[in-house]
């Protein structure tokens, strides 16, 4: 037993070097001094101090944060609200609502993008920051939906109709208990879907116009152009932010019935 | 106890598809007693808590609580409480909130509600755990929070389904006697779901037998144990020895039967007619039947021919299995009133199976099998 | 549960959001890809719509999807996503089985966690990391040359095997969760009771832990497949001029090529093998009554 969790252990290591690797050469080499070289000439943050002089790149970080910012709200509320009709009701159309909610995310991205363009250009819409959030909400609902779906399954029903058994009417019942007790789920789902719509190239390639490029699509840019320390430096900062939501996320994601078998 | 109805139910049915699982139910709770609906998993005992409580609407019917139809108000527009199966506890909220939750929704100023809370937890022996939070709690903890947390509201109704279902066998039975107790001081009406026979004989005034969506049979504990009306109550209280006999005769009191293997009895009537040649079908418990070397026709008790299969030592008892001499399987308890000096019959040796007459139970012929 | 009007009230915003933008695109592409193109990237005005019916015409992009040229750009499309989709199942099983079963279970949060990181990192991010490591001045180049193993740098971008370890280490956690998912689910004592039964490990793999585990490996499989058959960045970044896609084919048609018919045609026979695959998933699952998401 010792001998092969051993073998497989060392196997494990191996993997996670392979997931690991690559992204963290990217984060060191963002502090090396070299602009040219893969040889490391010594530390600096001059690649950072560039960025925040990098105008370009400070532009798409905005629009990038506008878009993400907006879209999550949106995707939000709508993905909050759809949840709710799935878990706790049944009405007409709850198969087709499902399937709905799936469609964006199993569709090939590349589709959804030449879909929303053709789209915005029958109507003779000008591609802007909107069109951008409008096509985040588009994608991001469905994680948020899935998220808060899932933590609504996690608790029973019979925490609403004790609620409504001690008095409370239905509006109290939603903000005192159903509420509080899916707001973890909510506020992860947004994580999520702000990660996502900040992450987005392919579908925001296809809708963007000109003075609404967001974060990766100037950084495709620039990659394009050439290798440069400054990607580097942005992709970790990226990164990092990344880390932190998805830490985030995946404390609130857990339950309170995991903590209540632990004890 | 008065005979004031806390809660009538007519004709009440409710339908999920195709099937009924609660059908037709007509049936009326006593103000303060302590009601147990009894029967098998799957026989509509959760529906029908459901509906009395709001929480399913009937497909038909009506329910009265206190003499107001309430069989299409809301959950919170009843003054009846529920204690949940898995108590249904707010993990977000302490103890104390928990208890408090219904509170202001029954005119319960603010300011008394500490002290209201408090009273409630004093009654369950939790007094001091206002602050804790539910998943710091024992399985038996939660379910006296649970049941405070109904109680503050003084509900005239009490409805449990399956509340002790999660707890392990010894608490169980030390619950049992403090939820007993409980509503006799307090003189709520409880209305209490389980599928353990030997729980609703010790805690129950009344217990209606569930099979099906239908209430089998309606009556006090000690009467639904020692005269079950049908074949499916007798054999769901753990009465499993049927004789099926032809009827010879009758008079004003009795009707006489021949039984298996040909010797005669007579059993009380039970305030119907019977008609010779008819069939009729009666059990007797096996703690009632006993196990002779000689035939005691001839004294006027009732014996039936019997062949030895096998033995079962139990501790206390013992459980003997016969044959009868038209294949039938009976099976007689007996306590073990000396220290086991081995068998009183080998397996294959001929006995007879003896009862006194007022220990047969008549059935109905609705029991259905 | 009853049925109520609640339902539909919380569920109407989505509707409406959904179906504006998200059917009604994917219809009007539909029809795009029946329609002709005129010189300047346009859509040509259709003078007697029963006439072009008539004609044929209407199938033309469908049809030039046909041939040879774009039947080997499919035929690499699938290939690539074939041999990732085996490569990260064979790399993942082990690793997958080493978190949820070897590893002890402090550990395990831990260990997962470092799964879920790259799971939701950019992408983008992720494949330019190769970019940086393989390109001519990269760090697999500076080293060869420095051990003296080679005396010139070597071409290791803009080729298919760059693009195939793009692709690799961009779906590899697609395919570790959802097979670390079902090997938690495994009861234990199945393990122990093939070897109390005497089944050397190699057939207790075979016979109980694969068998036991075959929904997270489908899970896996479609996650990753899916993704790179529609694959666009990887091979736009790390393959060179030959290693097209079918991803970079609907890409091309809209922003360079200019035309938007023929993108749509293969854009919708991409998401049609995409379906079909779900659609046989979908029957998979069901089969077993598996809980989906949703
Ligand atoms: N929401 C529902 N939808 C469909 N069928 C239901 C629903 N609720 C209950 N049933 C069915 O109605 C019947 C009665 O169920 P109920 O929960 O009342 O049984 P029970 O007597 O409480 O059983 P148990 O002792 O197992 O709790 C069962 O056959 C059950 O499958
Ligand atoms: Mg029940």
């Amino acid at each position: 037993m010792r001998g092969r969790g051993g073998l497989l252990g060392a196997y494990a290591a191996l993997v996670y070097l392979f997931l690991y690797a690559p992204i963290a050469i990217l984060v060191v080499f963002s502090f090396n001094r070299a602009r040219q070289t893969a040889v490391w000439e010594g530390g600096t943050t001059e690649w950072y101090r560039s960025l925040a002089k990098n105008d370009l790149i400070l532009a798409a970080l905005k629009n990038s944060l506008i878009v993400g910012g907006v879209a999550t709200l949106i995707a939000t509320v709508l993905g909050t609200l759809v949840a709710l009709a799935l878990g706790r009701h049944t009405f007409r159309g709850e198969g087709f609502t499902r399937q709905l909610l799936y469609l964006p995310v199993i569709i090939p991205e590349i589709v959804l993008g030449a879909a929303l363009v053709t789209f915005f250009g029958a109507l003779a819409f000008r591609l802007s920051l909107l069109t951008v959030v409008i096509a985040h909400v588009v994608f991001c609902v469905s994680y948020v939906a899935i998220v808060v779906r899932a933590r609504l399954a996690g608790f029973d029903r019979s925490l609403e109709e004790a609620a409504l058994d001690l008095g409370a009417r239905p509006a109290q019942t939603f903000f005192r208990v159903t509420l509080p007790l899916l707001a973890p789920g909510i506020v992860a789902g947004a994580l999520l879907s702000f990660t996502i719509s900040i992450d987005d190239y392919v579908i925001t390639s296809f809708v963007a116009g000109v003075g609404s490029t967001t974060l990766p699509l100037q950084i495709y840019s620039m990659l394009k152009v050439g290798v440069t320390p400054e990607v580097n430096a942005v992709s970790t900062l990226i990164l990092a932010v990344t880390v932190v939501l998805i830490a985030v996320a995946q404390r609130l994601q857990r339950r309170p019935a995991e903590r209540e078998e632990t004890s | 106890m008065s005979t004031v109805s806390a809660v009538e139910i007519r004709g009440l049915t409710k339908r999920f598809g195709d099937v009924a699982a609660v059908d037709a139910v007509t049936l009326d709770i006593r103000a303060g007693e302590f009601f147990s609906l009894l029967g098998p998993s799957g026989c509509g005992k959760t529906t029908l808590l459901r509906m009395i409580g709001g929480f399913e609407l009937p497909t038909a019917g009506s329910i009265r609580i206190h003499g107001e139809d309430v069989t299409r108000t809301a959950p919170y527009g009843r003054p009846v409480n529920m204690v949940f199966q898995h108590y249904a506890l707010f993990p977000h909220l302490s103890v104390g909130e928990n208890v408090a939750f219904g509170m202001r929704y029954h005119g319960v100023p603010r300011g008394d509600e500490p002290r209201r809370v408090a009273a409630a937890l004093a009654l369950v022996q939790l007094t001091g755990y206002e602050s804790r939070r539910p998943d710091q709690l024992s399985g038996g903890q939660r379910q006296r929070v649970a049941l405070a947390r109904a109680l503050a509201l003084e509900p005239e109704v009490l409805l449990l389904d399956e509340p002790l279902g999660a707890l392990d066998q010894k608490l169980r039975k030390e619950v049992q006697v403090q939820l007993k107790q409980l509503q006799r001081s307090l003189g709520i009406t409880f209305v209490f779901v389980t599928h353990d026979q030997e729980e609703a004989l010790t805690m129950s005034d009344r217990i209606a037998v569930m099979n099906r969506g239908r209430v089998e049979q309606l009556d006090e504990a000690a009467r639904v144990f020692e005269r079950p009306a049908t074949e499916f109550v007798a054999t769901f209280m753990g009465a499993s020895n049927f004789f099926d006999v032809f009827v010879r005769g009758g008079d004003a009191a009795s009707v006489s039967i021949e039984l298996p293997g040909g010797a005669a009895a007579r059993l009380p009537r039970e305030g119907r007619e019977w008609n010779a040649g008819e069939r009729l079908r009666f059990v007797v418990r096996p703690e009632k039947l006993d196990l002779r070397t000689h035939d005691l026709s001839t004294r006027g008790v009732p014996s039936v021919p019997v062949t030895v299969e096998d033995r079962v030592y139990q501790g206390v008892g013992t459980v003997w299995l016969v044959r009868g001499p038209g294949g039938e399987a009976f099976s007689v308890y007996e306590q073990n009133e000396r220290p086991d000096e081995g068998a009183r019959f080998a397996a294959g040796a001929r006995a007879f199976l003896c009862f006194r007459t007022r220990d047969a139970i008549l059935l109905s012929t609705a029991g259905d099998r | 549960m009853r049925r109520d009007r609640a339902g539909v009230l919380l569920a109407l915003p989505t509707w409406a959001t959904l179906g504006v933008f998200f059917l009604l695109p994917l219809a009007i592409l539909f029809v795009v890809s029946f329609a002709r193109r005129d010189t300047y990237g346009g859509l040509k005005p259709i003078g007697d719509l029963g006439a072009y019916l008539a004609s044929g015409k209407f199938l033309e992009h469908y049809a030039r999807s046909l041939h040879p040229i774009y039947l080997k750009i499919f035929w690499r499309s699938l290939w690539m996503a074939v041999v990732t989709t085996l490569v990260c199942l064979v790399v993942s099983f082990p690793a997958a089985y080493y978190i949820a079963v070897v590893a002890r279970a402090r550990r395990r949060p831990l260990l997962l966690g470092l799964v879920v990181v790259p799971f939701w990192t950019s992408f983008l991010i992720r494949t330019y990391a190769w970019m940086f490591i393989l390109r001519t001045e990269g760090l697999v180049n500076h080293a060869l040359l420095a051990a003296g193993l080679v005396h010139r740098p070597l071409e290791l971008l803009y080729n298919d095997f760059a693009v195939l370890i793009g692709l690799i280490y961009g779906e590899l956690p697609f395919m570790i969760l959802p097979l670390y998912a079902s090997l938690e689910k495994l009861d234990r004592s199945l393990l122990e009771a093939s070897a109390d039964l005497g089944a050397p490990r190699a057939a207790t793999l075979r016979r109980v832990t694969v068998p036991m585990t075959m929904p997270g490996i489908v899970a896996g499989i479609v996650l990753v497949f899916v993704p790179s058959l529609g694959q666009f960045i990887v091979s736009d970044l790390l393959g060179g001029a030959k290693t097209i896609l079918a991803g970079n084919l609907i890409q091309n048609q809209f922003a360079i090529a200019r035309n938007k018919p023929f993108g749509a045609a293969v854009a919708f026979e991409l998401t049609a093998a995409v379906l079909l695959l779900l659609w046989a998933y979908a029957r998979y699952t069901r089969r077993r009554g598996e809980d989906v998401l949703l």
